[in-house]
């Protein structure tokens, strides 16, 4: 399977000035939104703890949970579903249409179904399915995958959506006034609605205590698409579900906040029981998260309520769009997800951050993700997946840095560069023989540390005016032997060759690392289904006991 | 007191008057500074990459050069950061440990052990844009990062301040990243080189005469794509600031 080049993606993506400037302003104003809802709640870095340890606590109880939650769904008459796969899932949804005999599916905004490829699958096998969130159903037309996890479309301009509406559904490709364009959109989804004879959202939490699929959005297209067919399934990841109703309390006040700056989304719907004469389906899908609730290192990735703030905050997802990760999740939580799906198709997203932490710092559940991005470039490494010439960089790097004499011979070389272009302009003296430097870098801080030497000084720049160095005799052990012993050009060529020090040219060191999904190996393959108890378990004293006990 | 001084690579290789200005700095101060002639990096730019194997025997030679100091103080943020936080390549001996316990970014270490109140000798009336370095700004919790709901603080806006004549401008974005990112500007050259841009058309719309930063490697960045964009902007790293040059 081909590796995904996010580097070579994302300069298709800023070539476009308009697009760039917008979709960078569109998520910075997002986040500047989120910054002042959340400075607004005095708790609001004691509501991200909490958030944590509630998560924490069930993912650590996962196998518990998810059967209460599968109970008490039961109890009130939903029907309960287990998929350890995109397929399994996939699958389950075909029967349940062909089973009552439907053909046309509505469906809200949910992640874990682009995941799993649902829709292809369907509209392969002649089901009609309409995305009904704005967004989505502008990337449904477009054929393209959502580019972030809450605004699909964020990624294109008006104008864009105006040409892909007047080639789909007919509008006029003239006009990119937001009103008309929404409300066509209203005008040509509305029907299918009225027709629809199966209705799907995701999750954003599942209730293990009463059993409820509770879906937080703004549009009203999740109740619409559940509460006009007589058939409603649910897609859930199974590191949705929380303990309990009042868990809710911490969740939904920083979701939205979160993702949008907004305080709470217009509704947060709670469906429990089917109404009498239809039928409630819940789908648990595992896809790959028993398999990484079971790494140390990347678990908590786990935790992720889908809120998007770390790709708001991002500014290198906010400077490449989301599509140029290649992935059903993009940004900051997609690096440290996709890998686990895929090492080798994914190993260059991890280097498409500069690990400033912004991410961490926003994440309202505190996942560690620029830690996790750090360590997946050591697994990508350690499993042989980095391209060639950053290897063999490295390599050459920590020979040089890890033997002064070479270092000095380097640093001296890049001195030499650096005075000439100051003195003479890059472009003459890349051509012209370095002439030795007078005295090297290291004999100016020597001079420097024996107070002496103030020629020396006048020489360099910012020196501060009128100030002597004490002398000081104690730092006489440390003065350098001059002049700097200097290695040979031959030398200097074998470090470069990458061949000093060693009689050959070493290869890459063995693989080491165990537990991660090995190159090409389709996304889920082999993994475990949580609901049984060998899903990992850890010995840890619940972190919010008060409150689910 | 008895301090270390740890030059990293870049700053030796391309800015050395960095180097110095720390060193007469400290010395004001009537600090004992000792240069430890075979130091070379601390292993950061491996490790970032994933390379922690090739990382090792940097890591194991930095430690040798800086076992015994009661400080080491070095000009760079993320390279500080490396030391405490992620230098772990090698076995962690308690000889490891206390090399990275003791380990501070230059300006930390005048605002919290040294605990300097005035540079009576530094004078800078320029207007200035102040950039923190992201893991100065995150890891070493330097200053509050606009992100984070806590009360207003800044270590480096602290220690500037102090200084006779300097004026700060307020850009859009302070906190945003500027795309160095270390090997990210290499592999990730792209995204890396607009987010450069984004950052000094920042400053520079916000009138700053000079960028100003404890993290040179971020300014290296900078620098190249002010020069790029043909921005008048200049360049100082705090610590030549703070030891008195005036331009």
């Amino acid at each position: 399977m081909k590796r995904i080049d996010h580097a070579e993606a994302s300069s298709h993506f800023i070539k476009s000035k308009d697009h760039i400037e917008f979709h960078d302003r569109r998520l910075w104003d997002l986040r500047q939104k989120r910054d002042r809802e959340s400075e607004q709640l005095p708790e609001w870095e004691e509501l991200r703890t909490l958030a944590s340890a509630i998560k924490e606590h069930t993912l650590s109880h996962l196998s518990d949970y998810l059967e209460e939650f599968e109970r008490n769904a039961i109890a009130n008459g939903a029907q309960v579903h287990w998929a350890k796969d995109a397929a399994e899932h996939n699958q389950i949804v075909f029967d349940i249409m062909k089973a009552r005999g439907v053909n046309t599916l509505v469906k809200a905004k949910s992640m874990l179904t682009d995941e799993c490829d649902m829709r292809p699958f369907l509209e392969n096998r002649g089901f009609e399915v309409m995305e009904t969130d704005l967004g989505e159903r502008i990337q449904q037309l477009d054929d393209e995958p959502p580019s972030h996890i809450v605004v699909p479309a964020v990624h294109k301009l008006k104008t864009d959506v105006a040409r892909v509406f007047s080639e789909t559904i007919g509008t006029d490709p003239k006009n990119s006034d937001v009103h008309y364009l929404a409300e066509s959109q209203r005008q040509h989804t509305r029907p299918f609605f009225l027709k629809a004879e199966a209705g799907m959202t995701g999750a954003n939490f599942a209730v293990a205590e009463t059993g409820a699929i509770v879906v937080c959005t703004n549009k009203g297209n999740a109740d619409l698409s559940v509460n006009l067919p007589n058939l409603y399934i649910a897609s859930v990841g199974i590191e949705k579900v929380i303990p309990r109703t009042e868990h809710l309390g911490v969740f939904v006040r920083m979701l939205s906040r979160s993702a949008l700056g907004s305080p709470i989304t217009q509704l947060t719907s709670h469906f429990r029981v089917p109404r009498p004469g239809t039928q409630m389906h819940v789908i648990l899908v595992d896809n790959g998260r028993s398999e990484r609730l079971g790494m140390a290192d990347f678990w908590y990735s786990l935790k992720c309520i889908r809120c998007g703030a770390c790709m708001n905050t991002c500014p290198v997802y906010r400077r490449s769009g989301g599509l140029s990760y290649g992935a059903t999740y993009s940004g900051p939580i997609g690096v440290i997800i996709d890998p686990t799906f895929n090492l080798r198709k994914y190993s260059s997203l991890p280097f498409a951050s500069t690990l400033n932490g912004s991410c961490t710092s926003v994440c309202p559940v505190r996942i560690n993700i620029h830690e996790q991005i750090y360590k997946w470039r050591q697994v990508i490494s350690e499993r042989n997946q980095l391209p060639m010439i950053k290897k063999e960089a490295m390599q050459i790097a920590g020979k040089l840095l890890s033997k002064p004499k070479l270092y000095r011979a380097a640093v001296e070389a890049a001195g030499a560069d650096r005075r000439d272009s100051q003195a003479e302009g890059p472009a003459r003296c890349r051509r012209r023989r370095r002439p030795r430097p007078v005295r090297c870098r290291r004999d100016r801080l020597a001079m420097a540390l024996r107070g002496g030497v103030q020629g020396q000084r006048a020489g360099i720049p910012f020196a501060a005016p009128g100030h002597t160095a004490r002398p000081a005799r104690h730092r006489h052990q440390h003065a350098p032997r001059l002049p700097a012993r200097r290695i040979s050009r031959g030398q200097l060529r074998r470090v470069h060759d990458g061949t000093f020090g060693h009689g050959g040219h070493r290869r890459y060191p063995d693989p080491r690392c165990a537990g991660y999904p090995d190159d090409d190996r389709d996304s889920g393959a082999g993994v475990t289904l949580a609901r049984r108890t060998d899903a990992p378990t850890r010995r840890r004293r619940s972190p919010c006991s008060s409150t689910t006990t | 007191m008895k301090v270390g001084l740890f030059i990293p690579c870049y700053v030796d290789a391309f800015f050395p008057e960095v180097g110095v200005a720390t060193l007469e700095l400290l010395e004001r101060f009537d600090i004992e500074v000792v240069y430890p002639l075979d130091q070379t990096c601390c292993g950061q730019p491996m490790t970032n990459s994933g390379c922690h194997q090739e990382a090792a025997p940097t890591e194991k030679l930095f430690v040798k050069n800086f076992s015994g100091f009661e400080y080491i103080v070095g000009p760079s943020g993320s390279c500080v950061h490396h030391i405490r936080e992620n230098l772990t390549a090698i076995p962690q001996t308690e000889e490891v440990r206390k090399v990275r316990a003791s380990t501070y970014e230059l300006v930390e270490f005048l605002h919290d052990v040294v605990k300097v109140q005035a540079f009576p000798w530094a004078e800078f009336p320029h207007k200035v844009g102040l950039h923190n370095g992201c893991s100065t700004l995150r890891a070493l919790r330097e200053a509050k990062a606009s992100e984070i709901a806590e009360p207003d603080f800044s270590k480096p806006l602290d220690l500037l301040s102090k200084v006779k004549g300097i004026r700060f401008v307020k850009p859009d974005r302070p906190d945003e990243c500027c795309g160095f990112g270390g090997t990210f500007s290499v592999f990730e050259e792209p995204v890396s080189a607009r987010m450069g841009y984004d950052k000094v058309n920042d400053h520079s719309r916000a009138g700053a005469e000079y960028i100003v930063s404890a993290d040179m490697s971020c300014m290296m960045h900078q620098k190249g794509c002010a020069t790029r964009l043909g921005l008048p902007i200049k360049f100082i790293h705090v610590a030549q600031v703070l030891n008195g040059a005036r331009a």
